[in-house]
């Protein structure tokens, strides 16, 4: 049973996105795809299904983490500019239902744009190649994995905006992305090291969030299958990466002074 | 006064939780076959775009890169080889990234050009990588040297000898380019030009991998003689006798020989029927062109003992 | 049980880059309002006002005592659905109708779903939004959001209704409307807190104000309790040019438009004045009394810098 008050927060705040142009995006994207669409099918022989499904995964996953940051951001700290936080605190929400309520609500928004954005990579898909694939379930996966890239983003950005600026916060939400990509080589890198240096840096490279290997594009682009494995894996881990970077938002606005 | 102290207790028991349990995850998802999470190194698969994407930070990308490489191939190297698809476009995006990172040419020359499972098998590539390396690294002895190398491994002595030959005339030189390149040119494939080679190789790198494969040639290039050798030696007790000896120690006691032969990592060879001289563990040997059991099917994993 | 009681409430914000010094916002608090009561929080600008309010909402935490409303802790969710709570220049949400932010604030407030429509009506019917109920809130005027934002204060019919400020932004017409509202809060039993700097607000309006400046509580009484202790004034006006002599020994300054004279008095002294105006047989026009009396409290209290402030109208 779902906690009402985070329901009708969450709800709200997709209202909201949605009602803020956020869906506009859309547009961009569709005549991204229409053009990659026409312009393939004339220049690359042979691999235009190569290039829609990289080109189209990318901006998919692009698109989302750019809105992902730039809404979530603003979460917190456009409610307490507007002052409808106020008006909502003194109601009976829980500080943690708040946290919980936008997250979810921004989370879906993401799930609706993206869901919107696939349907334009298989239509580009098929104009191109005329036909699917059975190796195009990747594709299905890859698109999974960028949502599970956006709900990570999401909690961060949202994490930074419980106490920092919105400048701070978008900085901070994409250098992470940005580090979260090398994340792999990091670990290496760590691995590397000795003693307490490399204690240490192990224990950095473990909390930094990894986006490297929820990055199928190019294997799917390539029709390789992806380990049943690495789904669940990466399920579980987007889990408890996001609970945990949550508890960390609610631990720090709970004590926020609302000034 | 206000603050809920169960919300606090809760949240910090869900954050301490939960790091540990992704952490947990993560050790697991790197655990999780390379095939499935490298290709994403090759998300931009053409190193001029790369180049320009990278706003300039071609040096730190490219030690990111290096260090992709190595760790593809350690990986698929301890699982038994394989492929090694991503062993030339890794390499080569490193070194169009940065065409001064020396290691990457010797290592890429090397593995580049081994034969599968030890290597990618493709000597056309090893060869354009470390051309590229010449050009941009002209005065690099090392370079000329790994070259000719490939030339060598695919019987091209007059390459091989071509490209000593420019490697001896820079001004750094070491000096035994040039003894090479004149045993190139007269003795191309001889044993003995092999061991020089090798020997070369051990002395020259500092890379582990590339110590161990040159090592394992030594080895291989010993066995190669000591069978043959061994061989002889049987054949001749055999117009001796009239038969074959059925054991080593058959022909110790005759004081043929003062002891078991033993083979490079000082395991005892065996005689076998009809005179072939076979090693004992072939598993741990590899590149062996003589003294293969009958039969034997080489391991898919190849094992390059740390060098000794 | 009173509706809202405050104990020695204190609040020091940390401030600076390491939050080594520290700013006091709030000296201990001590208030008690008892149910029923409209209560006026005054004070300029900066005196703490906004503190004490969203501290009792649980917005800012104390630094120490307590509070409680309704014999409830501030964190209580059972408390916190019967009042209401009005910021200080409120936005909302600029993509949503008016119906549909109160809608949603009576979701949170965990409102029946049945009775919802109806009493969203009822609220926008209340402040007067009906005819605007389905626009969008970023079409919305400042005193519209103002009154919408009244809406949402009264929407779930709380027993304890907080304003921040809820005549400031708002015209003429807009500030008797709210004046009207609150009178009807009162009139059906609910205790309305409300801050304001506008004194002549507080003066029409409540049963009892307290004064407050820099964290301080100056003041605290039934206004006509506060204004015994300060005199008044009264404004007189003649025809006729010129200023008796027994007007002009008092030392008060006489403003003249063509042959009208006007003077402001203390109260005491409108006796020898009249007087004094009788005996030159000059035409009397008006003998008003000064309506200032809980200003000049004010400004005994806090001093003429505060004054101004205090005086100047919403912003």
């Amino acid at each position: 049973m779902m906690n009402t008050r985070i329901l009708h927060i969450a709800t709200n705040t997709f209202r909201e996105a949605v009602r803020d142009r956020v869906l506009y995006n859309l547009i961009a994207f569709a005549l991204l795809m229409s053009a990659a669409a026409v312009l393939v099918g004339q220049i690359s022989i042979q691999i235009e299904r190569l290039v829609v499904i990289n080109l189209g995964l990318t901006a998919v996953s692009l698109f989302g983490i750019v809105i992902a940051i730039f809404i979530g951001i603003g979460l917190v700290s456009k409610e307490i500019d507007k002052r409808t936080l106020y008006t909502v605190l003194s109601r009976p929400v829980r500080r943690w239902e708040f946290i919980a309520g936008k997250f979810f609500g921004l989370s879906g928004t993401l799930v609706v744009n993206t869901f919107f954005m696939a349907i334009g990579v298989f239509a580009a898909l098929a104009y191109v190649s005329h036909h699917f694939e059975r190796s195009d379930v990747g594709i299905l996966v890859a698109l999974y994995f960028i949502i599970l890239q956006f709900v990570i983003i999401t909690a961060l950005a949202l994490f930074f905006s419980s106490f920092s600026t919105p400048i701070f916060s978008a900085i901070f939400a994409f250098w992470l992305f940005v580090i979260g990509s090398f994340a792999q080589d990091l670990r290496n890198f760590a691995a590397m090291a000795h003693g307490t240096t490399g204690l240490l840096a192990t224990g950095a490279a473990y909390l930094i969030p990894n986006f490297s290997a929820l990055n199928v594009i190019s294997q799917v682009a390539h029709g390789e299958p992806v380990p049943h494995r690495l789904i669940l894996l990466n399920t579980a881990y987007v889990l408890v990466y996001s609970a945990a970077v949550l508890s960390g938002a609610v631990l720090i606005f709970e004590r926020r002074n609302l000034k | 006064m206000i603050r809920s102290r169960q919300v606090t207790a809760i949240a910090s028991t869900i954050l301490v939780c939960s790091m540990a349990s992704a952490a947990l995850l993560l050790h697991k998802v790197d655990q999780v076959p390379p095939a499935a999470t490298l290709q994403q190194m090759l998300y931009i698969s053409s190193p001029k775009l790369l180049k320009r994407l990278c706003l300039g930070y071609e040096g730190l990308l490219a030690d990111i890169y290096w260090t992709r490489t190595v760790q593809y191939f350690g990986g698929k190297h301890s699982q038994g080889g394989g492929t090694y698809k991503l062993l030339w476009p890794l390499l080569n995006i490193t070194t169009q990234l940065d065409p001064h990172l020396i290691p990457a040419y010797e290592f890429g020359g090397t593995f580049l050009t081994a034969k599968q499972p030890e290597g990618a098998g493709d000597p056309g590539k090893a060869i354009e990588l470390v051309q590229y390396g010449t050009q941009n690294n002209p005065d690099n002895w090392r370079l000329y040297y790994d070259l000719a190398f490939i030339y060598y491994d695919q019987k091209d002595y007059r390459h091989a000898a071509e490209a000593f030959l420019r490697g001896s005339q820079l001004p750094n030189t070491h000096p035994f380019l040039k003894i090479m390149a004149a045993q190139m040119a007269q003795h191309g494939g001889d044993l003995e030009t092999a061991r020089m080679m090798w020997s070369a190789t051990y002395r020259t790198t500092h890379d582990k991998m590339i110590q161990a494969n040159a090592t394992a040639h030594l080895r291989a290039i010993q066995v190669n003689e000591d069978v043959t050798a061994l061989e002889r030696l049987v054949q001749a007790w055999r117009d001796r006798t009239g038969h074959f000896p059925g054991t080593f120690t058959e022909m110790v006691s005759s004081g043929w020989m003062r002891g078991i032969p033993l083979d490079p990592l000082r395991h005892p060879y065996r005689l076998e029927y009809g005179g072939r001289v076979v090693v004992s563990n072939p598993d741990d040997l590899p590149f062996l062109d003589k003294g293969l059991p009958i039969g034997h099917i080489p391991s898919a994993v190849p094992k390059l003992s740390p060098a000794n | 049980m009173p509706a809202i009681e405050i104990v020695d409430l204190e609040k020091i914000y940390a401030a600076g880059f390491w939050r080594k010094r520290s700013k006091r916002a709030l000296q201990p608090l001590n208030l008690a309002i008892a149910e029923g009561e409209i209560f006026g929080f005054l004070g300029p600008n900066g005196a703490g006002k906004t503190t004490t309010l969203k501290i009792l909402m649980g917005l800012v935490f104390p630094t120490a005592g307590t509070a409680r409303i309704l014999g409830m802790k501030l964190d209580d969710p059972r408390m916190k659905a019967q009042i209401g709570f009005l910021p200080e220049q409120p936005y909302f949400y600029d993509h949503l109708t008016a119906r549909e932010l109160l809608r949603y604030y009576g979701q949170l407030s965990g409102m029946d779903p049945k009775q919802l429509s109806r009493k969203v009506d009822t609220a926008l019917e209340q402040v007067k939004l009906s005819g605007s109920a389905n626009v969008q809130l970023r079409k919305f005027s400042k005193g519209m959001l103002q009154r919408a934002g009244i809406a949402q204060a009264i929407l779930h019919d709380p027993k304890v209704v907080f304003l921040d400020e809820p005549m400031s932004g708002l015209d003429p017409m807009g500030r008797r409307e709210v004046r009207t509202l609150i009178e009807e809060l009162k009139g059906q039993g609910k205790t309305v807190f409300f801050s304001t700097h506008i004194l002549s607000d507080a003066e029409a309006l409540c049963d009892r104000v307290a004064i407050i400046h820099q964290g301080e509580l100056r003041g605290i009484g039934a206004v006509a309790e506060l204004t015994a202790s300060v005199h008044g004034k009264v404004e007189i006006v003649w025809q006729g040019g010129a200023v008796p002599a027994g007007i002009r020994s008092m030392g008060a300054e006489c403003h003249s438009a063509g042959d009208t004279m006007r003077v402001i008095l203390p109260e005491e002294n409108q006796d020898t004045a009249l007087e004094a105006l009788r005996r030159e047989h000059l035409r009397l026009i008006s003998v008003v009394p000064v309506r200032t009396s809980l200003e000049d409290y004010f400004v005994a209290q806090l001093g003429t810098s505060a004054k101004s402030e205090a005086v100047s109208p919403g912003t």
